[in-house]
């Protein structure tokens, strides 16, 4: 097994066509772990952390630019962006410990396609681009569509994401991430539920955005549940038909993590609780 | 003379007993200087490798090594057909390389030397292994069925009258009784009857198992390893090559815990054999994933027992039929699940009845208090039970019914001196007894009890020229004994503890010195500190005697210093003595050796606080507060630490810990992230209450410390758990979704 560390995009684009039995990898948290239970090792292994714009975190015309190799802690840390996208934020600052936030990336996080995957939910509903390179140029996608079901992805050969881009929200409008797992941390989502609210002055909410994690192939949105919010208050009713609607969007497995019907009572649980503190947080 | 059994001093007249000083090995556990085994690295040393079974029971037909033995890098593969055929109970040597059959998914079949562990892991692959797969059973229900495949087709149970003239998964059966149970039961005005069932789970200690070995043409290796006792790695290691124990030294490394799981041995003959045969030494380390699948976890249970109480608190007959999992093969974990159940209580009237179950998963080996967490959850459970039915404060019950010294035990001896009521009172008279607790809160109160034990220990004490007391024992220090064993020197030589250095030393520089097991290491190992100290002391008086030219009698030791009782001369500091020791006859060293007797049973109560998320089934610990009977703490925060860690183990084993096989046998979670031991987070602080009974068996009234506090926890949680929620969990673990689906059921929805 080679290991390049290419200082620019182009560079790593070259790598990337010079050897079709290649990887990418930022901090390596799911990848080496997959190698030594099995996972057959490339000939290349292609570390993005050294190209300057993959590791960058900016805000330029309100649109916020996260580079896709930027370690996780830094990204929990920042409080700019915290202010702006708090359970974005707060979805970084799960994963795994102190010592897997010093690596462990969005762009890992996105493509390695996990079902349970904390970012993933947070970044949907805020509705985050993924900038994508190849040899062809840049292209921008959703990342709603990056996952195409679990450790697939939408990515063509020769192609990586650079960085997510995501618009700065409007006043009165935040989100929020909650995920359930046994523990308190060094765990995987059992449920993960994340939520972006907006509210008018009167206490109805505008417009919303929910999605779920690990409680189907991919992340999934609840477009029932986003219904049932847009203008109206957050109230029983509406609480209800979000719980509802959060359980009627899951398609779970059955593992040792979790039951199926354990983690479709939950996600509406969840559901509920991250709109509450989603719409909490954009009243203020 | 020198009378170990003499009772030291006045406790309260204690200068180094009872203090905290920083444990001795502390500094080099922090900057990375203490050496675990896979730190070692020989010249020319070979990586070992183990190809192990997948599946759960097989015959194996077949195993080629050729095209393994060419490949690049490889120096040795061996089988079990480069090992004696064991004595037909030699289980420690059956299990760690198959023979006709593999019984467990994870059982070593093969191993290989090579230069490297990634070329040792290719040839491991390269090896043909011909399976012919066997029915298997992987639960007491289906192992001890009518039709049950059969493990080993000629077990017949022990135990049982007449003897069963047939085969089954069933090795023994242990029976303790007294009384009359019918009259007992005639007589309660309440009885109650449950059935728990508990999972396999594994003491979770952090260091996988690891080894060196450098086996001479001579046929004598040196093997450096971690374990629990390295006497044991000799005794066991040798039997499995057919050697002589003198054939092997062990020296033993820093151990990165144990808990019990390190009272055996995997991969120290495979290490010897290959590198007898490479002529090497040869390297072998675990990766998580083999010490989840193959080494010792503690049995799951199927337990069911009956208690009847009168109306006043008195528990008058109690029942059970106790079912314990072995793994692969026979074991003794039901007859101590028997010893342990009813032991805190004194009930006129009991039959008690426990089988060993072999099923096919790893073997099981000792957990902190083997069997006793799951026979307390059963007990304590339902002793609870009692107390809600009866209205009666949960410790008042238990104070009606508590043994005190000179109550039976189930299996007969009676207690000496014990502090369980102490542990109870302590409990209730805590200001966490009274906190008000909120919505969806609870409290769960429960007890438990370990017998601990004594067995053989050695000491050498020698004091170098500088006047520094070096004392060796042959006890691996797991939880801090090498601070308490300075401690006690300090004591008895009246000398800075810091002028006392303790070590561990190798199996040819110490006498024979049991496992480091059953808490009896400051007891019993204390024991030969102190022996080896107080002749210590005689020689010291004698070489001060000599230098005054006064007759010995004449001479006492206080405070580190000879005094000459006449006062015709200065007193003499010990270091003084030493370096003159070449005039009065040579270097200052003594050794004690004892088979340690009237260890004292431990027991220690519980109290736990919790929050259910009724939405959830989640739980969060809030407050643990554990009284447990030290006898005497020697080194307290030591102690403390020792209570703290038994409490968080069982919280980890109440919540989320188990083995998930599937239907194949095949362990589905051998990995800390879906294997469950609790992180920092998921505890408060556990607020400890030392209770010091003394026990006079011991020079300072030391009782072993380090099992009983895994004892109650899991009916302290479920006890909190019903108080919170109105739900009795009898199954384990308390896993959220247990929880939430015993509340769905409860609230008749979903
Ligand atoms: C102990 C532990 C705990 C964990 N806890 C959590 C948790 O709580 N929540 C959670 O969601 N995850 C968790 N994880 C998983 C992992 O840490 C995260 O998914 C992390 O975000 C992966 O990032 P990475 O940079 O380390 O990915 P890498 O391992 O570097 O890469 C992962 C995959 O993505 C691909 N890839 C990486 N970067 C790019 C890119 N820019 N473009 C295209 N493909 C790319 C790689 O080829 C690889 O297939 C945990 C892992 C461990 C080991």
């Amino acid at each position: 097994m080679k290991y390049e560390a290419p200082k620019s995009i182009d560079e790593a684009l070259e790598l990337l066509e010079s050897e079709p039995d290649s990887c990418v990898f930022a901090g390596a948290t799911d990848i080496i772990p997959q190698m030594r239970s099995g996972r057959p090792e490339p000939k290349l292994m292609i570390d993005l952390k050294c190209i300057p714009e993959m590791v960058q975190i900016a805000c330029e015309n309100k649109v916020w630019t996260i580079g896709a190799a930027v370690p996780a802690v830094l990204i929990a840390g920042d409080s700019a962006l915290k202010s702006d996208f708090p359970g974005l934020a707060e979805s970084a600052g799960l994963i795994g410990s102190d010592q897997i936030q010093n690596r462990a990336s969005l762009g890992g996080n996105v493509c390695n396609a996990s079902p349970a995957a904390d970012t993933v939910p947070a970044l949907i509903v805020n509705n985050a681009h993924a900038v994508i390179a190849s040899k062809g140029g840049m292209r921008t996608l959703p990342v709603a569509l990056i996952a195409t079901g679990p450790g697939s992805t939408s990515l063509n050969a020769g192609e990586f994401i650079v960085a997510f881009r995501i618009e700065q929200p409007l006043p009165h409008s935040a989100d929020a991430y909650l995920r359930f797992i046994p523990r308190t941390e060094m765990d995987i989502a059992v449920v993960g539920a994340a939520a972006r609210i907006t509210m008018d002055k009167a206490g109805n909410c505008t417009d919303a955005v929910i999605a779920l994690g690990a409680v189907a192939p991919t992340a999934v949105r609840v477009t029932a549940a986003e219904d049932a919010l847009r203008g109206n208050p957050i109230d029983e009713d509406t609480l209800t038909k979000i719980m509802a609607a959060a359980r009627a969007a899951c398609n779970p497995i059955d593992d040792k993590r979790g039951s199926k019907e354990y983690r479709t009572q939950v996600a509406g649980v969840l559901a509920k609780r991250v709109v509450i503190e989603a719409a909490d947080r954009a009243r203020k | 003379m020198t009378d170990i059994n003499a009772v030291s001093n006045t406790p309260n007249s204690y200068k180094w007993v009872g203090t905290r000083p920083v444990r001795h090995d502390g500094l080099e556990k922090v900057n990375g200087h203490a050496r675990f085994a896979a730190d070692l690295s020989l010249p020319r040393m070979l990586s070992g490798h183990v190809l192990r079974s997948p599946f759960a029971h097989a015959r194996i037909i077949s195993i080629d090594t050729k095209e393994a033995e060419a490949m690049p890098g490889v120096k040795a593969v061996i089988t079990s057909a480069d090992f004696p055929e064991p004595h037909r109970k030699d289980y420690v040597s059956l299990n760690l390389m198959a023979r006709d059959k593999v019984f467990y998914e994870g059982q070593a079949v093969a191993a290989v030397a090579a230069g490297t562990k990634r070329q040792a892991k290719a040839a491991a692959e390269k090896i043909v292994v011909q399976y012919q797969e066997l029915p298997h059973v992987l639960s007491i229900d289906e192992a001890m069925a009518e039709d049950a495949p059969l493990l080993h087709e000629n077990l017949i149970t022990k135990g049982v009258e007449p003897v069963p003239g047939k085969a089954s998964n069933i090795p023994s059966r242990t029976l303790f009784e007294r009384g009359d149970l019918d009259a007992g039961f005639k007589e309660a005005d309440v009885v109650f009857e449950q059935e728990f069932t508990t999972k396999v789970v594994h003491q979770g200690y952090i260091e996988p198992h690891a080894v060196v070995a450098d086996t001479s043409s001579d046929d004598r290796s040196v093997i450096w390893c971690s374990s629990q006792g390295h006497f044991m790695i000799r005794a066991k290691t040798a039997a499995m090559l057919g050697w002589e124990p003198s054939q092997l030294k062990v020296i033993p490394a820093e151990i990165g815990g144990g808990f019990g799981g390190k009272t055996t041995i995997y991969l120290e003959p495979l290490a010897a054999k290959l590198s007898q045969k490479a002529k090497r030494p040869v390297k072998i380390v675990m990766s998580r994933d083999e010490v989840f699948r193959a080494t010792g976890p503690t049995p799951g249970t199927k337990l069911r027992i009956k208690l009847g109480a009168k109306k006043n608190g008195k528990i008058v007959a109690g029942k059970a039929w106790l079912a314990y999992e072995n793994g692969a093969y026979p074991g003794i974990w039901g007859m101590l699940g028997a010893m342990c159940l009813f032991a805190p209580y004194d009930i006129p009237n009991f039959y008690v009845e426990a089988f060993e179950v072999v099923v096919n998963k790893p073997v099981n080996i000792a957990y902190r208090a083997p069997s006793a967490p799951m026979a307390a959850f059963a007990t304590e459970t339902v002793v609870d039970q009692i107390a809600r039915e009866l209205k009666l404060d949960p410790i008042e019950l238990r104070l009606i019914n508590a043994v005190e010294e000179g109550s039976r035990k189930p299996d007969g001896p009676k207690y000496g001196p014990i502090g369980f009521k102490e542990t109870l009172e302590a409990i209730r008279n805590h200001p966490n007894y009274s906190i008000p607790l909120g919505p969806n809160q609870g409290r769960g109160i429960a007890s438990g009890y370990w017998f601990n034990i004594g067995e053989s220990s050695s000491a050498t004490v020698h004091l170098t020229e500088d006047g520094t007391a070096i004392v060796v024992t042959g006890s691996p220090d797991i939880g801090g004994s090498r601070a308490s064993m300075a401690l006690m020197a300090a004591e008895e030589l009246g000398i800075d503890v810091k002028l006392v250095q303790p070590r561990v030393a190798d199996t040819d520089s110490i006498g024979f010195t049991d496992v480091t097991e059953g808490s009896r290491t400051t007891f019993a190992t204390g024991m030969a500190v102190v022996g080896a100290c107080r002749q210590l002391i005689d020689e010291l008086r004698k070489r001060a005697a000599m230098m005054w030219e006064v007759d010995i009698d004449e001479v006492e030791w206080m405070d580190g210093n000879a005094l000459h009782t006449v006062n015709k001369h200065a007193p003499l500091a010990l270091a003084e003595i030493t370096k003159s020791a070449k005039k009065t006859g040579g270097p200052l060293t003594t050794t004690h050796s004892l088979e340690a007797r009237g260890a004292g049973a431990a027991f220690s109560t519980q109290m736990c606080d919790l929050e259910v998320d009724p939405e959830t089934g989640a739980v969060t610990i809030l407050r643990y507060t554990t009284a447990q009977d030290a006898g005497t703490a020697i080194h307290p925060g030591y102690v403390e630490g020792q209570f703290q860690g038994g409490v968080a183990q069982g919280i980890g084993w109440a919540l989320n810990e188990e083995y998930v096989h599937n239907a194949e046998g095949v362990m589905e979670n051998p990995g800390f992230l879906d294997y469950r031991i609790p992180v920092a987070s998921d505890l408060p602080m556990i607020e400890t209450i030392i209770v010091e009974v003394p026990n006079p068996k011991h020079p300072y009234g030391v009782r072993g410390v380090g099992e009983v506090g895994i004892v109650p926890p899991i009916p302290a949680v479920a006890n909190a758990i019903h108080d919170a929620t109105g739900l009795r969990m009898r199954r384990l673990p308390m896993s959220p979704m247990t929880i939430l689906a015993g509340l769905n059921q409860k609230n008749g929805s979903a």
